[in-house]
């Protein structure tokens, strides 16, 4: 039985209400347990435990409303988030409506989309909200029909007593309003639950197949005007001048300016990235117009020289970061990461005597692998509406972390936090690309400077070629295998422009006993910014390789060998630090071993190859069947085995899950951004190649691990170890082992 | 600027654009039809994707001139409330996850089986290659398509 205390610091996180027209509406804070243990410092406290953020409202009818406050883009928390308040409460969830709450730091505290966190770090709170008002309305029932409140039941927002009373929630819910806050609370068994762990429909389903207008590029205001935006077309770029004479002549053209995204000296936050600070702006009456007037432009651009930048880093850390001018070029960075990467770096763990282990060594194999930059390509490009007036800004966009960006806001607008008003809209992806919401300060600064409403369009060809990529990565990894072929040392440097991917303590860190993690990095004036897992995305694939060729050159199986790691890790485990949990590791590896029917695979007519990972709380592990016939790769069937704790619901989880299967798969095969004096090679679908059906798997069956544990991430976790899975079986098909994505950027890799 | 007389939808609209104005931005900025989205403006992605008599066209690359006289279908116009069944289809398999691609993908799926009631997974899969899903909601897309084709 668990019993939650609903109080935190001597403050309720639960405040009730009366609606006017007779209900209870029950404020709660979602994020009550985003504090981690051991740091409830007052700080902590203030952010966490006093402001109301959530709310559940009953009206007098029955009706439930519950509000979901954080950024929907694809995730579909609005089902899932709603779907555990609605567990405890007892509803039916049939007669649940759901409403994206409006972006409020006075209400909220962490209205964000990243990191996988959104369900972790809810749950708890949500349980408590949920079972908070079920209990008041229980005893609202207890008080009007004098019976004890234990012998009421409640089901589906009907209470009822064994005399034959029953009442609907509505009917109770202004007497409940007058219940006092329970002060601790009883939350339900999991093996009561009938809405979580049970497939629910997105409750955006019909919304989406019927084209309602739902997004900000649907987003229209009477005297909204369009603008559009036009920045220097390489990095190391910026603009020196421009003619706007022939432009500005043409039909529906408003005007033509320049504008500055940042102030020169404000000193810009985590997510404040930007590309390119003066562009060249178009507006004008319809989208159509702007377009051909943004084609009649004359501007001039200049190289940037090499400058300075202090830079923000999550927890606060600040950093002068040297960006160097000048225009880069593929080719080049490809050839300085294999000369960085074979150099000594920065030492990030070492566990025994790794030197004298490779010194001792019977055989070392090496091997590198490297990755190019990617592009969101979220398929609505970035947008936003601003209406900027003297005293408040008003702003309706796709944004994963609209706090951050509206502090910037306030500070470039030159408003007062509380004038910024930012109304989420559903956004058309993420994959971490609208955690950096410059394109929204370009929006308010350009409604500033004309007074009026506008929404600002990037074009497909403005948002691939604008930056804040993936950035490119580079590993070279190291075995030392004795006589016996035993795995006596291992050693990993990793790198990238301009960052490292490595994670140094995690597997298979703390299962070898020498152990040596080193990394670096190569400044560049390509932007970088979260991309779905960052570093995970590129260095579980290159793991995953090596261990797969390490298991062949050892004569193991390579799920046996992964088990005999992470068994030695849970045993007698190395070093310090370890950040995984090797027991639920190897939990995903035996359900993908099991469901995949693994042990038949060597009679099976598919090349077939796995990998596992860890990341963002969660584990993930798939084993991909292709075939390679006639030069044509195709993906028969990819089956995936997840532990992310409890499912809230296995139709969406099962979708992401797919959905990152395929993501993983088409930048694997085909992802990749190249550069050529400092420009974009590819700047649209017909030259940045996307994965599409006939690509796609054939058949994806997703299968999760089932225990009790509370939900962790699942956006993030599934995609890294595609990489390793899809090039392992390409190795299986072909009898070739690829290094360097995209595997099929050319044919080579298929004879 | 010309007046341009057009069939969407069963009705009939009037605009006045310039004749090079594509379907897309005339449908989203004129006719406040929105649910036919802007992904690329160089028919690679399919979002923009409606009927022309009763093919799919990408309307990013379709000017408003040459669609006069002739009958235009977008996404709110292929049913009253959701009801066509490659829509019901869709909210069978819980197909969407952002949702920006789909009403394209419905456009195109609908258009495939108008003029090919039974397609095979390689009918489904050439021509639906147009059409891009970042979310990757392919499998589900195509299963919902078999679906619908049961009907």
């Amino acid at each position: 039985m668990t019993i939650v205390k609903t109080t935190y610091n001597r403050r309720s996180f639960l405040k009730v209400t009366a609606l006017s027209g007779g209900g209870m509406l029950l404020g709660f804070n979602w994020f009550m347990n985003v504090v981690p243990p051991g740091k409830t410092g007052a700080a902590a406290l203030a952010a966490a435990g006093v402001d109301l953020n959530g709310f559940i409202q009953i009206t007098s009818q029955g009706e439930v409303t519950i509000f979901s406050p954080n950024p929907e883009f694809g995730q579909n928390l609005m089902t899932s988030l709603p779907m555990i308040v609605a567990e405890e409460l007892d509803v039916d969830w049939k007669n649940v409506r759901v409403e994206q709450a409006r972006f409020n730091t006075e209400l909220y505290t962490r209205q964000m989309a990243g990191g996988s966190q959104s369900i972790r770090q809810t749950w708890q709170a949500l349980r408590t909200a949920g079972a908070s008002a079920r209990h008041m309305l229980v005893q609202a029932a207890a008080q009007a029909w004098q019976v004890p409140a234990a012998e009421i039941r409640t089901e589906n927002g009907v209470l009822s007593h064994s005399s034959g009373k029953t009442a609907g929630y509505g009917e109770l819910a202004a007497a409940a309003a007058q219940i006092p806050v329970p002060k601790e609370i009883q939350l339900k068994e999991v093996k009561d639950f009938k809405i979580v762990s049970t497939p629910r429909q997105n409750v955006e389903g019909a919304n989406i197949v019927t084209g309602k207008p739902m997004f900000t590029m649907d987003y229209r205001r009477e005297g909204m005007l369009i603008a559009m935006l036009t920045h220097p077309p390489a990095f190391g770029m910026q603009l020196k001048s421009f003619d706007a004479a022939e432009a500005k002549a043409m039909p529906g053209i408003r005007d033509v300016f320049s504008i500055q995204v940042y102030q020169e000296g404000y000193e810009k936050e985590v997510f404040d990235t930007c590309t390119f600070n003066d562009l060249v702006v178009v507006v004008g009456n319809s989208t159509w117009e702007v377009l051909n007037a943004k084609k009649a432009l004359r501007i001039e651009w200049e190289p940037i020289a090499t400058r300075t930048e202090i830079q923000k880093f999550w927890g606060g850390q600040k950093r002068e970061v040297t960006i160097p001018g000048g225009l880069e070029n593929s080719t080049g960075h490809q050839q300085r990461m294999e000369t960085e990467g074979a150099k000594s770096a920065k030492v990030a763990r070492r566990d025994g005597d790794p030197e004298t282990a490779f010194k001792n060594a019977a055989r070392v194999i090496e091997r590198s692998y490297s990755a190019p930059f990617l592009a969101h390509n979220c398929m609505e490009p970035m947008n936003c509406f601003a209406h900027v007036t003297a005293d408040k800004a008003e702003l309706v966009g796709p944004v994963q972390a609209p706090e951050m960006v509206e502090k910037t806001l306030a500070a470039r607008l030159g408003l007062p936090l509380d004038k910024i008003d930012i109304q989420l809209a559903r956004m058309g992806g993420g994959f971490g690309r609208r955690a950096y919401g410059q394109y929204m300060v370009e929006a308010a600064v350009i409604s500033q400077r004309l007074n009026a409403p506008i929404k600002l369009i990037y074009t497909r060809e403005d948002d691939m070629s604008y930056g804040i990529y993936r950035p490119a990565y580079h590993a070279t990894y190291r075995a030392a295998l004795d006589a016996d072929k035993n795995l006596i040392g291992f050693h990993v440097t990793a790198g990238g422009i301009p960052e490292s991917p490595l994670h140094a303590n995690r597997f298979p860190a703390g299962a070898i006993d020498n152990y040596l993690a080193e990394e670096w990095a190569i400044p560049s004036n390509i932007t970088i910014g979260a991309f779905r897992a960052p570093r995970s995305n590129f260095i579980a694939g290159a793991e995953q390789s090596f261990l797969d060729e390490l298991a062949e050159a050892m004569g193991k199986d390579p799920i046996e060998f992964r088990l005999e790691l992470l068994q030695r890790a849970k045993t007698n485990p190395v070093g310090q630090n370890n950040d995984y949990d090797p027991g639920r590791y190897a939990g995903v590896l035996e359900l993908v071993r099991e469901k995949s029917g693994w042990a038949k695979g060597k009679k099976s007519k598919t090349a077939r190859g796995v990998a596992a990972y860890f990341c963002h709380n969660s584990y993930a592990a798939h084993v991909i069947d292709l075939t390679a016939k006639k030069g044509k790769i195709t993906v028969e069937k990819v089956t995936s085995a997840l532990d992310c704790g409890i499912i809230v619901n296995p139709l969406g989880a099962s979708n992401m899950v797919e959905g990152a299967v395929t993501d993983g798969i088409g930048n694997a095969f085909y992802g990749g951004l190249r550069f050529k004096d400092g420009q974009p090679e590819q700047n649209n679908f017909n030259t940045y190649r996307m994965i599409r059906m006939p690509e796609a798997p054939k058949a994806i069956e997703v299968h999760f691990v089932k225990n009790d544990i509370p939900p962790t991430g699942l956006g993030e976790p599934p995609f890294p170890p595609v990489f390793g899975a899809i090039a392992n079986a390409l190795y299986k098909a072909t009898g070739k082992r690829s290094y360097h994505q995209p595997f099929l950027a050319d044919e080579r890799v298929v004879d | 600027m010309a007046i341009f007389n057009l069939t969407i939808n069963g009705k009939t609209r009037q605009v006045d654009v310039d004749p090079t104005t594509p379907m897309l931005w005339v449908l989203r900025d004129h006719l406040d039809l929105p649910g036919t989205k802007y992904g690329c403006g160089v028919a690679a992605c399919g979002a923009c994707t409606i009927h022309l008599n009763g093919n799919a066209m990408r309307s990013c690359v379709l000017p408003v001139s040459a669609a006069e006289g002739q009958s235009i279908t977008t996404i709110e116009g292929l049913s009253e409330e959701g009801e066509h069944p490659v829509q019901q289809a869709w909210l069978e398999h819980d197909v969407a996850q952002c949702g920006y691609c789909q009403a394209g993908q419905i456009m195109s799926a609908v258009a495939l089986l108008n003029n090919n009631p039974k397609p095979s997974d390689t009918d489904i899969e050439t021509f639906m290659a147009g059409n891009i899903c970042r979310c990757g909601t392919y499998s589900r897309i195509k299963a919902a398509i078999k679906t619908a084709a049961g009907h």
